[in-house]
């Protein structure tokens, strides 16, 4: 199915925060960052690693014994950003630059706030500037600026109890593509009618249409359409609330085998109480009004029992 | 244990900027495989052992490894593992499992569809989680500032950057799966803007939709499946510190070591493949190889050329093995790196025997 118009895509934004525990060395930093104050640690050579780490780089020893660095130091490598991703520290072009604050062996990464990019260079003096509100997280760096820079931030505050959870949101933002097969089979739900293939080895009729056949490794073929009409092979009563539920409890999510099809698919079954639900029995597809179908198995609202006697338990205990 | 176990195939697909495929490879993936077979005429049942890298994030989907063995027509069940890494580090896995007996043959695979979001962005998750990811630094940035630590200590210039991606991209032209190519002279690349200063655009590998396999074979199969099977005489792979301002970021310690230990004392080799996703890294990686000036490096094109993520380290390897296969080579070795700005690093070192 190499024919026919490209592939369906759609925006798939993600978003999820992760908690993160802190433990012993990064609480306490954390904790410094919240009163405007930096701390390293100090490695098995003695060196001071900005910002901390809880095991030495070089030996794995565990590392304990925190030392404060100065709130200033010295760019030793940068890069220049003319157009900043979203949550970075700017929004506004700016450099990233690997900086050794005073009284640290080794450089951090941060941003530097240097207005146009002939202002930054390697050996540049830089201070932090401190979010209005701290609170014990790295952004509560907003970023370094030139020394000479008139203003500054407040001066340090005493420190608190070692924090001990961070929370990282995170924002992605994907095009998601369907494979072609599954294109066919969206393009032709807007039509009303159900699209699956054939395996050209073991000849299992699929819907939707596969890019490999699961047992065979190959793509369906063909164009097979299946009535809207079938079994139920297996199915659940749903009795828990959960986010987004769209319909209210008890009700049953089934898998519907349609005649003709070899892998049935997961749906809603109403139009008899949940308790009357039994495998084997035999529904027909309620489809929503044609004016608002669309490339989605939304298209069909849910199925529904059609009255007729039950299937024998053999004509579909190969699809379980 | 089995020790003497060759590669005794490769196929890949295309590297492109964009495919119409679906995030779970399964397109890019099928007539690879099916190439691979073909070629060395084993069936899905005979692969001992199926090993995969590559990474949901850039799927934007969870468990996406799983929706790729549909490529593979997995029944009856197979015996198969993945890696959150480039496909060379699954293919180490798969070494190490010839190694123990347990399987003879070993089909390896990476695949990843880079175009599907912003790559350099989906790239800062893989940095510290709680001191540099939440600022979201890009992997372009980051290159860029190990770029000008290598210029402004002398380690190497923007001159000598612009003829690595010149070669690379006259190379690429005789390599049909490359999504770069062409002629180009130092002085024109020197004359384009800088993207992330001191990186020019063209020091960036581009942003490629690809995948790429692999068959692995122990000494009593190899030769039945390979007119001249590529024996991996030497793999180590080794891993700097997740903190960047720890490491010697213009320097690769992590390569040094695992070359000397794939090596095994013998320095010569006729080619190399190198995994630089960026234009100082290649320079960076053949000085810590310590590769002499007599060795052609990258002539696929390099990762400059095509950078298809979580299979660019395993193309390096087919690559490399490719041209033992066809006797253009004796002795070669392979890098891939994983990780930002060459955190990890494994090098193959493979080479034909004629009898």
């Amino acid at each position: 199915m190499t024919a026919g118009p490209a592939p369906l895509q759609a925006p798939l934004d993600i978003g999820f925060d992760y908690t993160r525990s802190l433990g012993p060395v990064l609480g306490r930093f954390m904790a410094g960052l919240a009163a405007r104050r930096i701390h390293g640690v100090r490695g098995s050579d003695g060196r001071v690693l900005v910002p901390p780490v809880e095991y030495d780089p070089s030996t794995a020893a565990p590392l304990t014994e925190l030392v404060e660095v100065a709130n200033e130091g010295t760019v030793v490598s940068w890069t220049w950003v003319s157009e900043p991703l979203a949550d970075q520290p700017l929004a506004r072009p700016f450099a990233w630059a690997l900086i050794r604050l005073d009284g640290a062996d080794t450089p951090m990464l941060h941003a530097v706030d240097a207005g146009p990019e002939d202002r930054v260079s390697t050996g540049m003096r830089v201070r932090a500037r401190w979010a209005p509100e701290p609170a014990g997280r790295i952004t509560d760096i907003e970023c370094f600026e030139a020394i000479d820079k008139p203003g500054g931030s407040p001066a340090p505050g005493e420190i608190g109890e070692p924090v001990t959870m961070m929370t990282a949101p995170v924002q992605l933002r994907y095009t998601h593509t369907v494979s072609p097969e599954e294109s066919h089979y969206l393009r032709g739900l807007a039509e009303g009618r159900l699209l699956g293939g054939r395996c050209p080895r073991c000849g299992k009729v699929y819907i939707p249409p596969r890019g490999a056949c699961p047992t065979d490794g190959v793509p369906t073929v063909g164009e097979v359409e299946l009535p809207d009409h079938g079994v139920i092979t297996t199915f659940c009563i749903v009795n828990v609330p959960f986010l987004g539920q769209r319909i209210t409890p008890p009700y049953v999510a089934a898998y519907v085998l349609l005649d003709g099809a070899d892998i049935p698919f997961l749906h809603l079954v109403l139009g008899c109480r949940a308790e009357q639900v039994r495998m084997g029995m035999r529904v027909r597809a309620v489809w929503q009004p044609r004016e608002q179908w669309g490339t989605t198995l939304h298209n069909i609202d849910h199925f529904e029992p059609t009255g007729e006697a039950d299937a024998p338990f053999e004509s579909y205990a190969r699809h379980l | 244990m089995t020790d003497d176990i060759a590669v005794v195939g490769f196929a890949q697909a295309p590297n492109v900027r964009r495919t119409h495929g679906t995030t779970n490879g399964v397109e890019m993936l099928v007539p690879v495989f099916k190439e691979l077979l073909d070629g060395t005429g084993l069936s899905v049942a005979d692969i001992g052992f199926w090993c995969s890298g590559s990474s949901d994030y850039l799927a934007g989907r969870a468990f996406s490894f799983i929706a790729a063995v549909d490529a593979i027509g997995a029944f009856p069940p197979i015996n198969e593992s993945h890696v959150e890494a480039d496909a060379a580090w699954a293919l180490y896995e798969a070494w190490v499992k010839i190694r123990t007996g347990e399987v003879d043959t070993a089909l390896v695979y990476g695949f990843g569809k880079s175009s599907a979001s912003e790559l350099r962005r989906i790239l800062s998750l893989q940095l510290d989680p709680y001191t540099v990811a939440p600022l979201w630094p890009d992997s372009v940035s980051i290159a860029g500032l190990q770029a000008r630590l290598g210029i402004e200590s002398g380690a190497w210039s923007q001159a000598e950057m612009a003829s690595v991606v010149a070669r690379g991209r006259a190379a690429a032209k005789h390599n049909p799966y490359a999504q770069l190519a062409g002629e180009y002279t130092v002085a024109e690349l020197l004359a384009e803007p800088h993207l992330a200063d001191p990186l020019r655009k063209h020091d960036c590998a581009p942003i490629t939709d690809g995948a790429a396999a692999i068959v692995l074979a122990s000494a009593s199969r190899a030769p039945e499946l390979c007119a001249r099977p590529a024996w991996i005489t030497g793999m180590a792979h080794r891993v700097e510190s997740g903190q960047l301002g720890a490491r010697e970021l213009a320097r690769s310690p992590s390569t040094a070591t695992a070359a000397e230990v794939a090596l095994g004392g013998r320095s010569g080799v006729d080619m190399a493949e190198l995994h630089a996703p960026f234009s100082h890294q290649e320079l960076l990686l053949r000085q810590a190889i310590g590769l002499s000036e007599r060795v052609t490096v990258n002539p696929s094109g390099g990762a400059l050329c095509g950078n298809p993520m979580f299979s660019a380290g395993l193309e390096r390897i087919g690559q490399a093995a490719a041209r033992v296969h066809s006797g253009a080579a004796d002795r070669v070795l392979a890098h891939a790196t994983s990780g930002p700005v060459l955190q990890q690093n494994l090098v193959c070192v493979m080479e034909g025997r004629d009898s």
